[in-house]
């Protein structure tokens, strides 16, 4: 707590033309943190996301990573200093093998890295190296999703913000990916930022979790106490597990 | 095709239902057009000429290659059962109008027309095999498609031999000239806008506008200055591709149809500009007597210091038609080299996946921005290569020759020919450019249909069908598979249709 966050968001605010989609939010991810952040359709968690990248810019508040103020930076610019993005809906390239994939990501990096990295990746998801020369269009929703993980990971990130992974994918598998990022940040110290509509899985996962409701920050604290909470358990979890 | 017999009653049915549709829209559609036709008559006055027999056959034609596709479920079959009934009702019109009392051409219609129909017939019957699974074709169309490449290279660097000494020097002037270099300029303006459209995915609509810069390029250059083409030729490159970073500039926020629209306007802007810069250009006039291509400084003609004389040879215009085939193949060649080295460099693999999501792209922290003006402007500078060749060819340049049709060919032969492949595009620029060369080779066919018919005037209509025919069987163009830039041990591609186009 004592030390300078990794990222802060100080009272940003982003508008699509008049449509004020963040009114002020305030949130800080620490180094070695997974912090979630859930909240219902058209809160603005994706817009979070994207601003922290630059687009929308933030039209008020301050942004900063690594104690670098980003707010109005460009996006790859942001990247380059080891925020990686596995975006909403993945966004891998299609007519690209999961090989080529790879490689873009690592496009910034030492070319050298390249393979011993690519192994690092094959031995987080062994799915990807039997999937090497497919295409990534032809990967199942679940495969893909790893891979646009795999993807942001060969970049060398410092802080991985994954918007939505479980998005569209079979319980089994949201729990494999839930357990990849656990051991990412376990065993490498990742700092991952994640924006999630399953809030359960989200807040077990996260040290701590915010929570996002019409543009704004309602409550927040550790994930699991988040999960204790009845508001919480009311809105998010009804029904669900 | 058991269901085909158990529903055979009802699929008759369907298929005469479709065709009565499909040949009353016909004879809809076609009524404006060709049911009447206003003319002058010996007294100047219009008169409209009734030809409703011109919709009958309109809406017959459209009709029974509707029955047949509904009715048919192999496409080869389809294809020769439709060209059958066309055949046939050729020949019906022969025989009913007489137009032409060709008893030979009526033979051969009925004949064909039978034939193609009992084909057509068998191939519909015959018991098929289940389709091979595609993904295991794969490695041998690529290997196939490898070799062809090298064959066909190898095949066209023996062309204007073969043909001199087949033809001669007079009689294979035409076809180095006209299906050779022609062609040549198109495949390697095909090549320059893959850059832009096949790898880097950005829409180009005014591709001409650095055809047309290189062009104007040399031609002022060398008639002012006195440059050579030598020392144009890299300077045309360099001024065409300033114009790229120029022009993308402007469009770098800008996708899709936003951006397809913009490079228009820069197409037309640039010829509204060739042709009203009276005091630079010579507006519509054109730049004449530009100085024609040298053989490194001998120049082609019958002077005692001339080519022929040099290497002491009997003087032929063939022989600067000979280097310029060669000289435009090697600028072809380059651009292909350059692209296919590029490709699997860490720019063209960025090319590509800004192609296929440029949200991705920026978000692996990519330059965008980098990457669109670098595909411009490399795109931009082959076109201006090949603009300076063209005009060094034609000795004269004027702004018809870049109008934005020529966009629209060049553009129709990287779609036709597969985004991104560039023996695909090489194969759609030999087929839509030596089509049209073609096209005013077919004399004989005003035997059939009287004097006035040229079949060159049909070209844009032939075009247009296989455009439509093209994106019906083949949507991703003649050559689908994109071939990994990477590969372990070997190389693999999946058919490009089993892809979804990417999003972005």
């Amino acid at each position: 707590m004592s030390a300078a966050p990794l990222l802060s968001l100080d009272g940003v605010e982003a508008r699509y033309g008049s449509i004020a989609a963040l009114k002020g939010v305030d949130v800080r991810v620490d180094a070695g943190e997974i912090v979630a952040l859930i909240g219902a359709n058209g809160a603005g968690k994706s817009t979070l996301m994207m601003t922290i990248f630059g687009e929308p810019r933030a039209s008020r508040g301050r942004i900063v990573f690594d104690g670098r103020d980003v707010t109005n930076m460009q996006a790859h610019e942001i990247a380059r200093l080891g925020i990686a993005q596995s975006p909403e809906g993945r966004r891998i390239f299609p007519r690209m093998s999961v090989w080529e994939n790879l490689r873009m990501g690592a496009a910034l990096g030492d070319p050298s890295a390249f393979d011993q990295d690519c192994e690092r990746m094959f031995a987080i998801f062994p799915r990807l190296k039997e999937r090497l020369h497919q295409r990534g269009g032809t990967l199942s929703g679940g495969e893909q999703q790893m891979l646009a993980i795999a993807r942001a990971l060969m970049t060398r990130p410092r802080l991985l913000l994954l918007d939505e992974p479980s998005l569209g994918l079979a319980p089994l598998v949201v729990k494999l990916i839930f357990e990849v990022i656990r051991d990412l940040n376990r065993q490498h110290g990742l700092t991952v930022f994640l924006v999630e509509q399953n809030a359960y899985h989200a807040l077990q996962l996260a040290h701590r979790g915010y929570v996002l409701v019409n543009g704004a920050v309602t409550m927040s604290g550790p994930g699991r106490d988040l999960l204790a909470r009845p508001e919480i358990r009311a809105a998010y979890l009804e029904g669900g597990h | 095709m058991a269901a085909t017999d158990a529903s055979g009653p009802t699929r008759l049915g369907k298929a005469l239902r479709d065709a009565g549709f499909a040949a009353l829209v016909a004879a809809a559609l076609s009524f404006p057009i060709l049911a009447l036709r206003a003319e002058a008559d010996m007294n100047n006055t219009l008169v409209l000429e009734q030809r409703w027999s011109w919709i009958l056959v309109a809406a017959a034609a459209v009709g029974s290659a509707r029955f047949f596709a509904s009715l048919l479920d192999d496409w080869r079959a389809r294809a020769a059962a439709v060209l059958g009934a066309w055949a046939l009702l050729f020949g019906a019109g022969l025989a009913v109008f007489s137009r032409l009392l060709d008893r030979d051409a009526l033979v051969w219609a009925l004949g064909a027309g039978v034939l193609l129909l009992a084909y057509a017939w068998f191939q519909e019957t015959r018991a098929r095999p289940a389709p091979a699974a595609p993904a295991a074709a794969a490695p041998k169309t690529r290997d196939a498609l490898r070799l062809f490449a090298i064959a066909a290279t190898a095949a066209v660097i023996a062309y204007p031999i073969v043909l001199l000494f087949w033809l001669g020097p007079q009689g294979s002037l035409k076809w180095i000239n006209n299906y050779g270099v022609q062609i040549l300029i198109y495949v390697m303006l095909g090549w320059g806008l893959n850059i832009v459209v096949g790898l880097a995915g950005l829409l180009d609509l005014g591709y001409v506008a650095f055809f047309a810069l290189g062009a104007y390029a040399y031609a002022l250059l060398s008639t002012t200055f006195g440059l050579s083409f030598w020392l144009c030729l890299p300077l045309a490159g360099v001024l065409a591709a300033f114009a790229g970073v120029l022009l993308g500039f402007p469009v770098l926020r800008l996708r899709g149809d936003y951006l397809a629209l913009v490079t228009l306007a820069f197409g037309e802007i640039i010829n509204i500009v060739l042709t009203n810069w009276v005091d630079v250009t010579n507006g519509e006039a054109g730049v004449s007597s530009i100085p024609r291509i040298t053989f490194f400084g001998l120049p082609f003609t019958a002077a005692d210091d001339g080519f022929a004389a040099t290497f002491g040879l009997g003087f032929s215009p063939i022989h600067r038609t000979i280097f310029l085939f060669y000289l435009v193949l090697a600028l072809a060649l380059l651009t292909c080299f350059i692209t296919v080295r590029l490709r699997r460099l860490p720019l063209g693999r960025a090319w590509e996946a800004l192609r296929e999501d440029d949200i991705a792209c920026r978000s692996l922290g990519l330059n965008t921005t980098n990457i669109k003006l670098t595909a411009f402007a490399l795109g931009a500078m082959f076109g201006g290569f090949a603009g300076a060749f063209f005009a060094v060819r034609q000795g004269f340049v004027n702004p018809n020759s870049f109008t934005f049709m020529e966009s629209a060919t060049i553009l129709a032969i990287v779609v036709l020919g597969g985004m991104g492949s560039q023996t695909g595009v090489a194969l759609a620029a030999v087929a839509m450019i030596g089509g049209t060369e073609i096209l005013r080779e077919l004399d004989f066919l005003k035997r059939l249909f009287g004097e006035d018919f040229d079949p060159n005037q049909y070209r844009m209509l032939i075009f247009g069908l296989a455009m439509v025919t093209m994106m019906i069987w083949k949507p991703r163009g003649l050559v689908s598979n994109r071939q990994p830039s990477i590969f372990l041990k070997e190389r693999r591609a999946v058919s490009g249709g089993l892809v979804k186009e990417g999003h972005g």
